[in-house]
């Protein structure tokens, strides 16, 4: 029996923390981000010390952790929305296929163009349907006529499972659609600019289970072709949907594994305490 | 109530078609209604952008800076001042230099009057639009001026109308900043260079006159007023709700 099991041809193995073993075995999958020596503050706060991750390419990365633990601030660099809060500062290397998205020629809204983000709270824009999906091919200009942006938002639509039930309505306004349209609206809205990476911030928190399911389902369609990042409270949801798997504490990258590793057999009491729940 | 009874007494066609009598009795108010429509209508397009823009800048660039704390308390200054002395700043600076009262100087006094409203009501209403909009925007790629142009004042265009309305609805009763600035007319002049009539100033000539003829008129003028702000404010929440049902 020299032959891996079939399984582990899906799940792309990944090199853990930095400095990384010598015997680390070679992403299958092409990293995406590479998270070099990474430490976040907020005024004077440290919320994040010195992380190192690889982020592979259509495949869903997960990181879970307690509150506060510095995962949501790792996923906001990562399109450098914490420029938009004062006081805060990034120091080390974030390289997207292999460009540090911080270097001083990089405009950050280049950067939110190419990585997508879905919040926490499903938050369309006061406008239809259509033009929520419309706003980001207009804003950067993607689509030349009126066809080509009507083909764009219904495919945007379609990709994110949406389009049956919002055809008869796109000129109605996108607050008027359930809780879990709505954060299927923001992911066709993110869709629509073509993003190699969409970030999710807890993105079914808010949601009931249906609606949790169908979003979880649309995630392991768009990885395919995309890579995701999520944050999640849901160790259930982490060990679902994602491949790879990485555990926050009180601002450190405690462990990062292949999904089926980590939460199987953690390689650290921490890991192990914190996914059966015995986490302070 | 006196205003709606003892003005519809006095509503007749005169009062639409003639202007003003300088002889004492009869006339009509022409003059100081289409004065009135065209010192409030500058002032406003004047105040009302100004003032959008100062509220935008307090509430989406500014924000707790030094500089808009100093804007913010000039701003509010201003929104207290008391309206005569906004009348004789403008006299200083549009009506003493010329050495002549205009229409246009009582405009500027009513967009001086106008965009401290404006811009107050525009930076509290814009604080209200929710944060997950701008990072919804920002997360998309936009920068800072179309996240404010195509997300942010559009969600709030309803609460900036009513905003300006207000605003309108205050200077077309104003007065005292028209007494040092365009004066009043009884003559029918549209020359936004010379001295012009206005609805305010004409009931307070006419309400402190001794002709019962002209104490009617300041009555009728009363009403004008009345009725016209009333009208606004129909208007604007007829299309904010055809606005919003657009929208939904």
């Amino acid at each position: 029996m020299s032959e891996p099991a079939p399984q582990s041809d899906r799940i792309p193995s990944i090199a853990l923390r930095a400095p990384a073993p010598a015997n680390a075995a070679a992403p299958l999958s092409p990293t995406r981000i590479d998270v070099r020596n990474v430490n976040a503050f907020y005024g004077a706060k440290q919320a994040l010390f010195d992380v190192n991750l690889h982020i592979p390419d259509n495949a869903v990365t997960a990181f879970i952790g307690a509150s506060g633990c510095g995962k949501s601030t790792l996923l906001r660099c990562l399109n450098r929305m914490n420029d938009t809060i004062p006081g805060a500062r990034v120091d080390g290397q974030i390289l997207m296929d292999g460009v540090d998205i911080n270097s001083a020629d990089i405009d950050a809204v280049s950067v939110r163009t190419r990585i997508g983000m879905v919040f926490q709270k499903p938050s369309p824009f006061p406008m239809s349907i259509y033009d929520n999906i419309a706003y980001g091919p207009r804003t950067h200009k993607l689509t030349s006529s009126k066809a080509e942006l009507d083909e764009l938002v219904e495919r945007s639509l379609r990709r994110a499972a949406l389009w049956e039930e919002a055809k008869d309505r796109l000129d109605k306004s996108g607050l008027g659609l359930s809780g879990g349209q709505q954060q299927r609206l923001c992911i066709a809205r993110a869709l629509a600019v073509s993003p190699a990476v969409i970030l999710m911030d807890e993105p079914c928190s808010a949601l009931d289970p249906v609606a949790t399911a169908h979003i979880e389902q649309l995630i392991e369609d768009i990885r395919k072709h995309t890579c995701i990042v999520i944050v999640t409270h849901s160790m259930a949801q982490a060990a679902r949907i994602s491949q790879i798997t990485a555990f926050f504490n009180m601002g450190q990258l405690i462990e990062s594994a292949p999904t089926a590793d980590l939460f199987t057999a953690p390689k650290l009491e921490q890991t192990q305490d914190y996914i059966t729940g015995r986490f302070g | 109530m006196d205003a709606v009874s003892r003005g519809f007494a006095g509503l007749s066609l005169d009062v639409f078609t003639k202007s003003m009598s300088s002889t004492g009795t009869g006339g009509g108010l022409a003059n100081a209604i289409v004065g009135s429509l065209i010192q409030v209508g500058i002032g406003s397009m004047i105040g009302a952008p100004l003032g959008m823009m100062v509220g935008v800048y307090l509430s989406e660039v500014g924000k707790t800076s030094r500089f808009a704390s100093i804007v913010r308390f000039v701003n509010d200054i201003l929104l207290s001042a008391p309206s005569v002395l906004i009348g004789l700043f403008v006299y200083q600076i549009a009506v003493a230099p010329f050495k002549g009262f205009s229409g246009i100087a009582g405009a500027i006094a009513l967009a001086l009057l106008a965009m401290p409203v404006v811009a107050r009501t525009t930076e509290d209403i814009l604080r209200l639009v929710p944060q997950a909009y701008r990072d919804g925007a920002i997360a998309l790629g936009s920068r800072e001026n179309e996240v404010v142009r195509k997300v942010v004042l559009p969600a709030a265009f309803g609460g900036i109308l009513t905003g300006i309305l207000l605003a309108v609805a205050r200077i077309a009763g104003e007065t005292a900043p028209l007494i040092f600035t365009s004066l009043g007319n009884s003559n029918w002049s549209t020359d936004l260079t010379k001295p012009m009539a206005s609805l305010p100033i004409a009931i307070y000539r006419y309400a402190g006159s001794p002709s019962a003829d002209l104490i009617q008129l300041a009555w009728t003028g009363a009403l004008l007023i009345t009725v016209g702000v009333l009208l606004l404010n129909v208007i604007s929440r007829i299309s904010l709700a055809a606005v919003k049902r657009g929208q939904s």
